[in-house]
């Protein structure tokens, strides 16, 4: 096994889809030749040729919609958007037509497509390039929605996302892409889509995060557990459909929650996390669950995005007035 | 069949040539001068880690230049984000294109009428049309100008655009920088017409194609289509047909997809050694007055790049003045919380 970055994981996954079933199919800005902006397409365009893996023109709308045609078409198209920021031109496609044609044709037809979406901030982008909007997708019935943080899930996800008959936007967390290594196996493999995962276990309080702050929130419990708190990691992984059992049941145990996302507050997927361990959770509660979040604006110029992100600093502090009652 | 020639003044004969002043010449020359130092400049500043992604014009200084120089300051401009050019001329400094490469400003802006740049491809054309109509309703004698490139033409946006200024007979330009790519995707790639200019036929509106190298061309385009604006004639779609010599961004790696050979014929096609060549055979420019003008070039950025490296850090609770005069209450809490998180030890 070898030790390789999300960029890598996702590349690989993508390479054996290729190979392995001749309906998939690459499309999106800038993915053929210069391999994506952010890497994660290269070398595919000079292996599969420009009929696999095509560079399309600059328009959201017509990659999603195009892609929706060859999925009811018998095509397995994993479409990209080059930065979240640019999805909304192609949000159209995705809310009227991606996420209704199976229940709008009675499932006679379906949509098995992947929307790889990379999102998120923390990489001192220009404005527009660092937003998280996967709240709109969430509430976006037909829709699933998932986000790895690890290699090992991207890989796993990626292969569960096109085995699908469902549309399925495939978050990619652009902070984590290059920053750690792990092991991953070299055979095929699915993490199943739905079930959250563990990402590290506790008693005293779950954390419940995804994408790039998963592992601001492992930080912040590796330095509560020198402090004799025992924090429970959940990395959710699936935004849509959530593993409502699986929060009922850290919660269930821990009796305390905080919840933290990048994106604004207001309307923030955090919300539906808390709703969610209200109906699973309530009486085992032992403290208000806490939301750490972006705040209610527009993603910031970089010169402020270490006020605007979640840090160390407003997490241990939410999570330490969670304990104290 | 309509055939879309390209219109050009700068040639061996140079044709048309006194219909633009002298002093506007050499205006337009002095400010691309700027540009191109300015891009060379803050190209270093991002290399030593000053400045952050940056999206140079170098190459495309006719363009930028000559056509907002052919506005008058009433007119508004729509820009992208490869616009600062053209924002320079209507009346931004360039202090503000370094504080926004620097993260401490969230587009190129500045108290002149033209909207904040742009950065979701072709989605601020609507907006030009918006504005040419509520300044045809106000009684205002003047145009509105989106800028946009090749790849922009195939956002939805763009088709909308152009058909509602042709269905209101709005004097809008939409003046469109054909630069050959769109980061790594050629204009071929991007649509099937010969010309981005022979669009405009579909939407019953004007298309002209120029130069987008010959600075006077550029100039004699924009201001023949703002008169008809006026004139109530309508939009005019122009395509200038031009070359980005350097990067997409500093974040870009041209060598990865650019042939050299496509590069170094538009190497010789550069827009300044056009226009100062012309120039000079006028006897409008000697080598002195170009040294002169370089020099002023240099001690304008400078001073730009000190006003902007002056400015203080940010006050982190700055990014919250903005969003509403009203600030709804979650709001002003949360404003509040990262007040408090701030003042708090670091735990
Ligand atoms: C809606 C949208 N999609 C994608 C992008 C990412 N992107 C930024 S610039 C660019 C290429 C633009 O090419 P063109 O319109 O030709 O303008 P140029 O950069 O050449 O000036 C792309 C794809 C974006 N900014 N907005
Ligand atoms: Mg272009």
């Amino acid at each position: 096994m070898a030790e390789i970055n999300m960029v890598t994981a996702i590349n690989q996954t993508l390479a054996d889809l290729l190979a392995q079933d001749p309906r998939v199919v690459l499309l999106g800005e800038d993915i053929g030749l210069n391999g994506g902006v952010f890497r994660v397409t290269e070398g595919l365009y000079e292996r599969f040729g420009r009929e696999r893996v095509m560079d399309t023109p600059l328009a959201e709308s017509g990659i999603i919609g195009a892609a929706i045609g060859m999925a009811v078409g018998g095509l397995r198209p994993i479409a990209e958007i080059q930065f979240m920021g640019f999805l909304y031109p192609g949000l159209d496609q995705l809310i009227s037509h991606a996420g209704r044609i199976r229940h709008r044709s009675l499932a006679a037809l379906t949509v098995p497509m992947v929307v790889r979406i990379p999102y998120g901030g923390g990489i001192r982008a220009p404005e527009q390039h660092a937003d998280s909007a996967e709240a709109y997708l969430v509430h976006t019935p037909g829709l699933k929605v998932v986000v790895p943080s690890t290699p090992y899930d991207a890989k796993g996800l990626l292969y569960a996302a096109l085995a699908q008959d469902s549309p399925v936007a495939f978050l990619e967390p652009i902070r984590l892409y290059r920053l750690g290594r792990m092991e991953v196996p070299e055979e095929r493999y699915q993490v199943p889509i739905g079930p959250l995962r563990v990402a590290r276990e506790g008693r005293d309080l779950s954390v419940f995060a995804w994408g790039a702050m998963v592992p601001l929130a492992l930080r912040c419990a590796e330095r509560l557990a020198e402090e004799g708190v025992s924090v429970e990691v959940i990395d959710l992984r699936t935004l849509s459909p959530l593993d409502i059992e699986g929060i009922g049941a850290s919660v269930r145990k821990t009796g305390r929650a905080v919840v933290v996302h990048e994106a604004p507050q207001t309307g923030g997927v955090g919300a539906e996390v808390v709703a969610t361990i209200n109906e699973t959770a309530f009486w085992w509660l032992k403290a208000p669950v806490a939301r750490v979040t972006g705040f209610d604006l527009p993603y910031p110029p970089y010169a402020w995005e270490e006020f605007y992100l979640p840090d160390e600093r407003r997490l241990l502090k939410a999570v330490r007035e969670t304990l104290r009652d | 069949m309509e055939t879309w020639p390209l219109y050009r003044v700068l040639g061996p004969e140079a044709t048309d040539s006194d219909r633009v002043p002298d002093a506007i010449k050499l205006k337009i020359y002095e400010d691309m001068v700027l540009l191109r130092s300015f891009d060379e400049k803050t190209i270093t500043l991002q290399r030593q880690g000053r400045v952050g992604t940056f999206p140079p014009s170098i190459g495309q200084e006719a363009a930028e230049i000559a056509s907002a120089h052919a506005l008058s300051k009433q007119d508004w401009i729509a820009p992208s984000y490869r616009d600062h050019g053209a924002l320079y001329v209507h009346g931004v400094p360039f202090e503000n294109v370094i504080l926004f490469a620097m993260g401490k400003a969230s587009s190129i802006s500045g108290d002149v009428r033209a909207l904040p740049t742009s950065i979701p491809i072709a989605t601020h054309l609507p907006h030009a049309v918006g504005l040419a109509w509520a300044a045809r309703q106000r009684g205002e004698s003047v145009v509105a100008m989106a800028y946009f490139g090749d790849g922009g033409t195939s956002e939805g946006d763009f088709h909308e655009a152009l058909n509602f200024a042709g269905v209101l007979k709005a004097p809008v330009i939409f003046f469109c920088q054909n630069n050959g790519w769109a980061i790594s995707v050629p204009v071929r790639l991007q649509t099937a017409s010969e010309t981005l200019a022979q669009k405009a036929l579909a939407y019953g509106i004007s298309g002209v194609r120029v130069d987008g190298n010959d600075a006077l061309a550029v100039y004699q385009a924009v201001q023949a289509a703002r008169e008809r604006a006026l004139a109530g004639a309508g939009p005019t779609l122009i395509e200038a047909v031009t070359y980005r010599l350097g990067p997409h961004t500093t974040a870009d790696d041209p060598t990865r997809y650019r042939p050299r050979e496509e590069l170094e014929a538009w190497q010789s096609q550069d827009p300044l050694l056009r226009l100062g060549q012309y120039l000079a055979e006028r006897g409008l420019l000697s080598e002195a007055d170009q040294e002169a003008m370089q020099a002023r070039a240099r001690d304008w950025i400078n001073q730009a790049i000190e006003a902007a490296e002056a400015t203080p850090p940010v006050d982190p609770t700055a990014m919250f003045r903005y969003l509403y005069s009203d600030p709804p209450l979650r709001l002003r809490q949360q404003m509040a919380q990262l007040q408090a998180a701030l003042q708090e030890e670091v735990p």
